[in-house]
Formats: C-alpha cells, structure tokens, sequence
C-alpha cells in the first residue's frame, strides 16, 4: 500500500550570496549583509515548511552536473568543506548531512523502470556540490532531515531544450513514484533561479546594494510572466513556454531542475506562494513554494 | 615566452582507468610523451587553462603555492578518487592578475584552502608533471569571454612571463568534439560519438599537425557548431593568443581517441619559425578588453551613482589606455589614462608627487593656498614621484626595471637638481635608462618634480 505523498516543493535558487549575507557559523566568509528581499523571501519559506510535516528533503542541483545520466547521493553520511569555485571569496563551508539512501534507491530503480539511465553515486570521499548544500541550508539550516540529492543530467539540453525537459518530467514521475512506495512524506527543491545572465565583474564590496539589478530589462519581464504562471496555478502552461523561456532568458531552467519540480508534484493547479524575487549579480531568482496543505486549503476557501 | 604549446583532454578516464580502454591507455601514453617533452623544454612553468574550470566572474587564476584534497569527479566517481598535491607559481599567478587588469581584464588570484581544483587540471598536471618538478598557474575558462576577450587574456599570460622573466610551457585543457554517450557504458565500447564528430576532430588534428594554430582558432566556431566544441572552443582562442596567434608551429599529434564518445587528443606544438608565418585575421587585432560596452552592467548610470566605489574598481580600458586604481596612484588631472600600451611598450603620463586617494604631496606643495611661494623637500617629491610610476607600471604587469627612457621636468633646476639627481641615482644607478632633464615655468599642480616614462611591457 502505498502511503508516501509530496507535501511541499519550493522553487529553493542557490547564490551563494544568500548564505554568506546571513554569516551562519558554517561560512567562513564574514558579510554586512544583503540580499534581504530573497532572504526575507526564505524566512517566509521556512515559516510555512515549519508548519508542514516532512521527513526527507529532496533537491535537484544545477551543480551537480553529470552527462552520464542521472546520478543520486547513496552514501548515508557526507561531511567536508564546500568552496565555491565561482565565488570562493563568499562560500567556504563546512557541511554535514545524512542522506536518505534507501529513497536514493527507490528512485534509481523508479528511473531504470522507465528507461532513464540512473547511477547511485557512493563514493565517500564524493565533494557534494554548492547548489545542493545552499538551497537546502536555506530551506532547512537546522539540517535535522536527511537529504536526496539528484544531479542535473543536462545531456539531452545539449539536443534541445524540449528533449531536455521530457527527460526530466520522466524523472519528476520517478521520484514521485518512489516516495509514493517508501511511504516518506518529502520537501521538494528545484534549486535554480529564473534568468540567469550574470555579471561579469563583481564589486569591490560584493554586498554593495547600489550595484544589484537584473542584467536586462529582457529577463525581468521574462520572470515575471514565468512568475505570474506559477501564481495562478498554470503549471502545464508554464511547461509549455518553458524552452522558450530557457532559450531567451539564458535560463538555469537548462540544468532541468524546475521540470523535474513541476512533473513531480503532477503539474500542480492551486497557486504557488511567491515569496520573494530578486536578482543577484545580474540573474533572476524567485522563492516559490507549492505546500499542498496550504495551496489546496486555499483553493477550498475561495470557492 | 612560451617554449612549447600542448593541448590535452580534461576527462580523467587516462588518469583514473587506462587499463578499461586501449584508447584510454594510448592516451595517457601520450601524456606521458609531452611530459618527456616538457622535462627537457627548459621550462619553468606549467601554464594551464581548463575548460572544466568553468568561470562567470572575469578570470580566476589559482594563487594558492600548495592546493591539496581528494577529489571526486562529478560523473567518474565510481572509477575512484584522485587525491592531489600540486605546486602553483602564487608571485606569477599575482603577475597575472596585474597584466590582465592592465589590459582592462577582471582577473582574480584566488587563494583557498580546499578550493576545488577541477578533474582536468588535476589529470593534466599528474600526468604531465608527476613529481610537481615544474610550479604551475592555473587559469579559468569564463564562460562568457568571446574571442577577443579570450585572446586578451593570453596576452596578460605573456605580459606576465615577460615582466616575470619565466619561460613556460602552454596546456589547454579541452576536449575535441564535446558529445558524450548520455549513459554509463562498458568502458571497451568506448568509440566516437558518430562519425561526423570523428571527421571533424580529424580535420583538426590534420591542421594543428601542420602548426596552423592560429587557423584552427579561426575555425573553432565552426567546428564547435558543428561538433559539440567544448566550451565553443575557448582553449583554442587562448592557445593560439599565447603562442602568438601565427601558423608557425610544427605539431605532433601524440593521441587521439575517445573519451565516452566525446574526442580527446595530446597533441604538441613546438616553434618552427621556418615555416609560413603568415596569417589571415578574420577579425580585427585586439589588445585590451573594453568591457560589456555598459549594456549589461547599467554602465555610466551606475558608475555615477557612486563614484568613489567605480573609481576603486577595475576600469574598462579602450585602445591600450591603462587606467591604474584609485587607490594604487593620483587621479589623473584631465582627460588622459595613467598610461597607454602600445605594442611592447608602455607610455606613461607625466606623473607626480600626490598621493594616491589624499593627493598629499610629500614634502610639501611649492605654494601656499593663497598661491605664495613656500619651502619644499624636493627628495621626498622626487621620491615619491617614482614609487607612483613604480606602482602604475607594477600594475600593468611592467616594473621599473623596465624603463628604457625618462624625461623629467623641474620647477627650479638650480634649486632641486642635486637633491633631485641623489633620489634618481638610487632607483635608476643600475636600469641606466636614458634620461632628459628639463626647467619649466610651471606644473599643473602645486609641484616640483613630474617625470614622463617609457617602459618596456
């Protein structure tokens, strides 16, 4: 009998600029601040994931790049530093987590039953990478739940983008199927912001506020009519425009992460809960979340 | 200069399983091949640019003299782990930094305990350089530098081995075509992803046998277009940028074979100036990076809004002109850069006393505010003079040791020469640069002593 369910997917992006703007005693670098929009966007998050029962968190890494398929963490313990080789002057941090290793294998076996070409990553000298520490650092920095983490398998974008999307709905519907058979009740992370076109140079004082846009007013208005889909519960509209969206707004919506979100929590129809947008270094970044028990009560009052 | 080029894959398949693959095993004969080569170069540095280390914020060069961890590679992790201790040149990778901000560039000397050292980088090296008898300077690939942007930043490599006097050798770490098989295969069913990739690394490898470096750099758009090229073929645009974009070059391919379906080669690239310099430039010479031209990063609008932070920032830098940090020498007094390059050499403005940031003067100002004439040290200006031109040219990756020429303008010859010529002879008694001495009524300032200079770059 299966008992597991999706209770909450969030939209979780990962600059690392988020951590080191809050300096939790596992960064190293010390900031002044900045960023709070998107901040104060996570703290609204968490208020909300505080209030949802959930045992596992699963998240879908940009940075966790892989081209032989999808890979999944399958080591139970993972520890070590995390310095990022974009902006080691911001993220230096020394991570510990469990790893949900029997949903790992769940939904490498879900994968395989659909063609998918899965691998259990379960070297334990493995670096795990800073998209995935960040977005669930953010989502949960109490890190008292084990993790999934899945790799971005950007092999098939590489065709196109439509191809690259498929590939991930089908692993959306593997996950969702395995934590549906392993009875967890499991937080979803799409960690990926919108656009994402940096800059290319960095301020003297990297949390300098006068210096942050959006790179171009192009990608702004891409993000917001992404945005106002997810608002109004046009999931499977958004599918549709999305290689679109990838295409135009240079999008991290490339390395498939928000795909696989949306195939894995069926295409939800209630509205998503935005609660923050901003840019960081030029890109696009949206907190969004999909709570079942908040979105559907919701729906249920306005009719 | 550069005594050798050498091009080699990033995948660590040689590096961690040659005995899964014949091709893995010759290609790992083949580093072993360049790196017989490199040990008898007279080399004494290993300069490297990896595709794999994939950069978004200008240019990172690895300042850390002893990176050191155990490393996984992100898709290869079942074939074990590659710990590493490498050796990296940190003075030369700060020269480097310097040069590329002369030439307009964002560059970064980063320097971290634990920093990811990427899977190609730590193959290239292990292989080519087992016993770390050779320092290294690691350089990113920036994943929005276009050709000329790339070219630029080869040229800050060889400024810095000119102003650092080195001799080095070139790795480009890259694969050929850059389509993989998208699933995990038997490792003896390794082969090229299709055929057509096959022809067009063939086509390659059939140039760069022929030494025409600078020709494939031209192409690379079109292979890439056409073959996967890995990272659009930005290795190649920077290999050719250091070897000095021309056809001269004798080449080698030592291997070449598949790394899960993607083409990966050692190939080696040594001068032969005998053979046919001549190229054919598609586009024009480029010299410095002049950024995104304002579109992207809000431009004047933002610099305006806060001028004292974007005058501390790295300025853009058009048609040679160097523009030194605010905090590094004096504001410029009018519409003129601090300096200009001009092929090898560097003119530097007329430069004074004033301190950077303060525009104190040492010694004090030859007026008084109400414009009276007042005691001054003309020593401290004259020194203070010179370790203003020193920093200007240290930051353009020259030294004062480079000046081949200075002419030198005094308010008060009588006055100031002896004092003047006692601090000169103690910075220049041993570069013997030529030098001309000249009274003038006034300076644009309240000063006593500017000097002109010519450097080599």
């Amino acid at each position: 009998m299966s008992t597991g369910r999706i209770v909450a997917g969030a939209l979780a992006p990962h600059p690392p600029h988020l951590v080191y703007a809050e300096n939790p005693p596992q960064n190293e670098p010390r900031s002044e601040g900045g960023w709070e929009v998107l901040r104060w966007g996570y703290e609204r998050l968490r208020k909300d994931l505080a209030k949802t029962d959930y045992d596992v968190i699963l998240v879908h890494s940009p940075h966790w790049k892989t081209r032989t398929g999808n890979h999944l963490l399958a080591v139970p313990q993972l520890s070590g530093l995390s310095v990022d080789p974009i902006f080691p002057n911001l993220f230096r941090y020394t991570f510990d987590m469990k790893v949900d290793v029997e949903l790992a294998k769940a939904i490498h076996a879900e994968g395989q039953a659909r063609k998918l070409e899965m691998s259990l990553m379960e070297n334990p000298e493995f670096r795990v990478d800073y998209g995935t520490i960040i977005s669930c650092h953010l989502a949960n920095p109490a890190w008292d739940k084990p993790i999934v983490a899945v790799s971005s398998n950007s092999t098939y974008f590489d065709f196109s983008n439509e191809m690259g999307q498929d590939e991930m709905a089908r692993l959306g519907e593997a996950t969702r199927a395995a934590i549906e058979q392993t009875g967890r009740k499991a937080l979803l992370l799409a960690s990926c912001s919108l656009s994402h076109r940096h800059f290319t140079t960095e301020s003297e004082l990297p949390e300098d506020m006068s210096k942050e846009h959006i790179t171009h007013h192009g990608q702004y208005l891409w993000d917001m009519r992404v945005i106002e889909l997810m608002k109004q519960g046009r999931t499977r509209e958004l599918m549709d425009i999305l290689p679109d969206f990838t295409e135009q707004a240079i999008s991290e919506t490339k390395d498939g992460s928000l795909a696989w979100l949306l195939a894995a929590l069926d295409y939800p129809s209630f509205p998503a809960e935005v609660y923050g947008y901003g840019s960081v270094i030029g890109t696009g970044n949206a907190v969004v979340g999909w709570i079942q028990s908040i979105g559907t009560a919701n729906v249920a009052n306005s009719r | 200069m550069i005594l050798h080029g050498y091009i080699v894959p990033g995948r660590p398949l040689p590096l961690l399983a040659p005995e899964k693959n014949p091709h893995w095993a010759e290609l790992r004969r083949g580093f072993e091949q360049a790196r017989e080569e490199i040990k008898v170069s007279g080399a004494d540095l290993i300069l490297l640019y990896s595709t794999q280390w994939v950069n978004v914020i200008g240019h990172q060069i690895q300042g850390d003299p002893n990176p050191e961890w155990v490393h996984v590679d992100q898709d290869f992790h079942a074939f074990g782990t590659m710990p590493y201790q490498l050796r990296m040149d940190a003075d030369f990778a700060k020269a480097f930094e310097a040069a590329g901000r002369g030439r307009g560039l964002f560059t970064r000397a980063v320097s971290y305990k634990g920093f990811p050292i990427d899977s190609g980088t730590i193959q290239a090296l292990q292989l080519l350089n087992p016993d770390n008898a050779l320092p290294a300077c690691v350089v990113g690939c920036n994943m929005y530098a276009d050709r000329a942007e790339t070219i630029v930043l080869a040229k800050a490599a060889v400024d810095a081995l000119k102003a650092t006097g080195k001799k080095a050798v070139a790795v480009a770490v890259t694969a050929l075509s850059n389509r993989v098989f998208p699933r995990m295969i038997d490792p003896k069913d390794d082969r090229l992803y299709s055929a057509k990739d096959d022809e067009w690394n063939r086509k390659l490898l059939e140039m760069l046998e022929d030494g025409r470096v600078e020709d494939v750099s031209q192409v690379i758009r079109e292979f890439s277009q056409q073959a996967s090229g890995d990272q659009r073929g930005r290795a190649f645009w920077w290999l050719s940028g250091v070897l000095g974009q021309h056809n001269g070059y004798a080449g080698k391919a030592l291997a070449y074979g598949p790394l899960w379906g993607s083409g990966a080669a050692v190939v080696s690239l040594s001068p032969a100036p005998e053979r046919n310099l001549s190229r054919e430039f598609d586009e024009g010479e480029v010299e410095t990076f002049g950024g995104e031209r304002g579109v992207l990063a809000g431009g004047k609008t933002a610099e305006a809004s806060a001028p004292a932070a974007a005058a501390a920032a790295p300025k853009p830098v058009s048609s040679g002109a160097i523009h030194t940090s605010a905090k590094k020498a004096p504001k410029a007094v009018g519409a003129y850069p601090h300096a200009r390059r001009q092929g090898d050499f560097i003119f530097v403005s007329g430069i004074g006393p004033r301190q950077p940031e303060t525009d104190e003067i040492p010694g004090g100002p030859v007026r008084n505010a109400d414009g009276a004439p007042r005691d001054y040290d003309a020593a401290a200006q004259t020194k203070a003079v010179i370790e203003n031109i020193k920093a200007i040219l240290e930051d353009a990756g020259s030294s004062l040791d480079a000046i081949v020429d200075c002419q030198c303008f005094l308010i008060d010859m009588q006055r100031d020469f002896k004092a003047f010529n006692e601090v000169y002879r103690q910075y220049f008694e041993g570069i013997q640069a030529t030098r001309t001495t000249v009274e003038v009524r006034a300076l644009p300032t309240p000063i006593a002593v500017e000097m002109k200079v010519i450097a080599k770059a």
